[in-house]
């Protein structure tokens, strides 16, 4: 027998129009310019209703972002928030962590932006165990520049700089964070709006370094060029092939075209944190002293 | 042949027939596109290339810099926050003497961050050591590409050199451009010969070590040697390129309407083409104006552009950047020009266009007339800017 589904009233805010979690957005800022079937306007939503969900104060938290169409998040959000130079959020959110360490530091950028221009601050953030939360919306491309190949792009993918397939190995992003170290590591796409936004809960509340991958479409760029449709159709395929398995290897996290991938919470450990070894460095100079 | 094209397919037209051995480049707006187009050239089999889609533009002129330093044809292309980060490796690449040739689509460096037109970016890497050349145009950043890549692999020269082309203006916008058809390119072009080729193991050499206070300054000297070498250089390459092709870019700078001119505007860049219509205009109208549109940037032809200005009343240096705390960059180097010189021309400094302000016939107009009646000083004047 069909589940007979319960109908919710929409939030009274979509009829005018507006956003339901728009005490946390810039509304003079939107239209936003992602393009249509982009999958940033769900994963920004998914962290504007943790951040409600947990009550948590705005100016508790702030975002930074890089460059790049998911550079553009801090732009957004009301909060106090910083859009770097490219390749930079995470030694900013360093600074700005060690110097108000009560804040939220939450860095919202690219594939491109967190794995080629600035890849190496990723890995020494995850090493240190910095307290800080970071969100990647991977595309599998640069998509604000036009669609070349990026650090991310699966073998064979098209792009503006790989017209005939891209060749070169992509990260996973799953297995480097782990293997740098990161204690909490998740996956989801952009259609697990529920899942995102629940993950982004527990990152929000859990000390330490925490690292979300966020797969999402980019049909003006990467999905027109692979023949991978509209947004939907993306959103489709996600439902087709993520497999949710929390606890996987993160070695076996690969992403290749048209297989099955896997999805969850991959990585969940306590570690003491870089600002807990801090303090117990200094208290063992001062003889104990905090 | 003339051809309809962006100023992007114009430098990446010069790239495919120059063929550097080796392009490493990395995507930022407004330059991405001829790393595409070129990419295309790769991919297709018309080059034989080795195209390296780096991480970053630091990795890409640390690419340049080994594969040069290999004894490679190298080239590569940026703007703004990318040179920024290519800054350090340019310094090394310049005092490494490697003839280096990338096209830069000048954008305003952040922050705030902006994807449009100034030339903060170019005045950042002024005292790089590197040659800089300014386009006003598609046809010369395609013309100025060639003309680069002989001028810096001359033996004399030996220098990586910068083709400034402004962002969106010159870069996105479709004009009228004739390349030269392959051959004849080609054939200007010819072919790169190393010297101490990292890759001739039968004579080994060193590149990039340490030099301490007994050594630094001598090797500093030495690259004077280099760059002092570009003037002379530059004006017979261009002779050639007449000879090659009988497009006669003659001279350190364009005179326009200069002769005669008792008030003249300073340029570089695509608002040249706008001087020239608003000197059209006032010309029309009886009054003795003119354009002096810099080609060679770095290093500076002081001599040249004192001559060619010191016969004019009043001259207003534009510069699309401010160099903070100082003068206008080009304005700082017009007014040494005249250091020496008891017949000057009262000098006036105007910043316009920052961030792909636009700087339109009107505004170039009124600058000229208010020269008239302006007072001589060191303060910074502004077109276009709302107070």
């Amino acid at each position: 027998m069909p589940v007979k589904e319960k109908k919710q009233a929409p939030p009274p805010e979509i009829a005018q129009g507006r956003h339901p979690m728009e005490k946390y957005l810039r509304t003079d800022r939107i239209p936003h310019i992602w393009c249509a079937g982009c999958g940033l306007g769900t994963t920004v939503s998914s962290f504007l209703y943790a951040m409600d969900n947990l009550g948590l104060d705005p100016d508790s938290v702030a975002v930074i972002s890089g460059i790049g169409c998911t550079g553009r998040v801090a732009g957004y959000v009301r909060m106090d928030s910083y859009h770097t130079t490219h390749g930079r959020p995470i030694p900013f959110a360093t600074g700005l962590k060690l110097a108000k360490p009560d804040m939220k530091a939450v860095v919202f950028s690219g594939d491109g932006d967190l794995f080629a221009i600035g890849g190496n601050h990723f890995i020494h953030a995850a090493r240190r165990n910095l307290d800080i939360n970071v969100i990647c919306v991977n595309n599998l491309n640069y998509g604000m520049t036009g669609g070349q190949a990026g650090p991310t792009t699966p073998l064979g993918g098209r792009c503006t700089t790989s017209p005939y397939g891209n060749f070169e190995h992509p990260f996973n992003l799953v297995y480097l964070a782990a293997s740098a170290g990161a204690p909490y590591v998740a996956r989801w796409t952009s259609l697990d709006v529920r899942r995102l936004q629940r993950a982004i809960e527990e990152m929000l509340v859990r000390k330490g370094f925490a690292f979300l991958e966020i797969i999402a479409p980019c049909p003006t760029n990467y999905g027109r060029r692979n023949k991978l449709g509209e947004g939907l159709d993306e959103l489709r395929y996600y439902a087709e092939h993520a497999v949710i398995e929390h606890g996987a290897d993160p070695a076996d996290t690969e992403i290749l075209p048209g297989k099955d991938f896997l999805v969850g919470k991959f990585v969940d450990e306590e570690e003491p944190t870089y600002w807990e070894m801090y303090q117990d460095k200094v208290a063992e100079l001062e003889g104990g002293r905090r | 042949m003339r051809k309809v094209m962006t100023g992007h397919k114009a430098v990446a037209e010069a790239m495919r027939q120059i063929e550097p051995n080796v392009v490493a480049v990395y995507p930022i707006t407004p330059q991405s596109e001829i790393a595409e187009y070129y990419a295309e050239y790769v991919h297709n089999g018309l080059v034989s290339t080795e195209l390296v889609p780096v991480e970053s533009e630091h990795s890409a002129m640390s690419a340049c810099v080994g594969a040069s330093a290999a004894g490679a044809r190298v080239m590569t292309a940026t703007a703004s926050q990318g040179l920024a980060l290519m800054v350090e490796i340019l310094y090394i690449a310049a005092s490494m003497r490697l003839p280096i040739v990338m096209a830069l689509a000048n954008r305003a460096l952040s922050g705030p961050i902006n994807i449009h037109c100034d030339h903060s970016d170019a005045y950042l890497a002024r005292d790089a050591g590197a040659i800089q050349i300014f386009a006003e145009s598609a046809q010369e950043a395609y013309d100025y590409t060639l003309i680069a890549q002989r001028l810096a692999e001359h033996n004399q020269v030996r220098l990586p050199a910068i083709v400034n082309l402004d962002g969106f203006t010159l870069t996105h916008s479709v004009q009228v451009v004739e390349p030269l058809d392959d051959e004849p390119a080609k054939k200007f072009v010819g072919s790169y010969k190393p010297i101490y080729p990292l890759l001739d193991v039968d004579n080994p050499s060193t590149w990039g070590p340490f030099a301490m206070p007994d050594y630094y300054f001598e090797l500093k000297r030495a690259q004077v040697a280099g760059i002092e070498a570009v003037p002379e250089t530059f004006l017979e390459v261009q002779k050639e390129y007449e000879k090659a092709t009988g497009r006669n870019y003659r001279g350190f700078f364009e005179a326009y309407q200069l002769e005669d001119a008792e008030r003249v505007l300073v340029v570089m860049g695509s608002t040249a083409g706008t001087a020239k219509v608003a000197v059209d205009e006032l010309r029309a109208a009886g009054e003795k104006v003119g354009l002096l549109k810099v080609w060679l940037y770095r290093p500076f032809p002081y001599a040249e552009v004192a001559e060619a200005l010191s016969h004019v009343k009043q001259v207003a240096v534009l510069d699309r950047a401010i160099s903070f705390g100082a003068q206008g960059a080009l304005y700082s180097d017009i007014a040494t020009a005249f250091a020496h010189r008891d017949r000057r021309p009262a000098l006036f400094n105007y910043i316009y266009g920052l961030g792909g302000r636009d700087t339109t016939t009107e505004h170039l107009t009124q600058t000229l007339s208010e020269l008239k009646s302006a007072r001589p000083g060191e303060e910074l004047r502004y077109i276009g800017l709302r107070e």
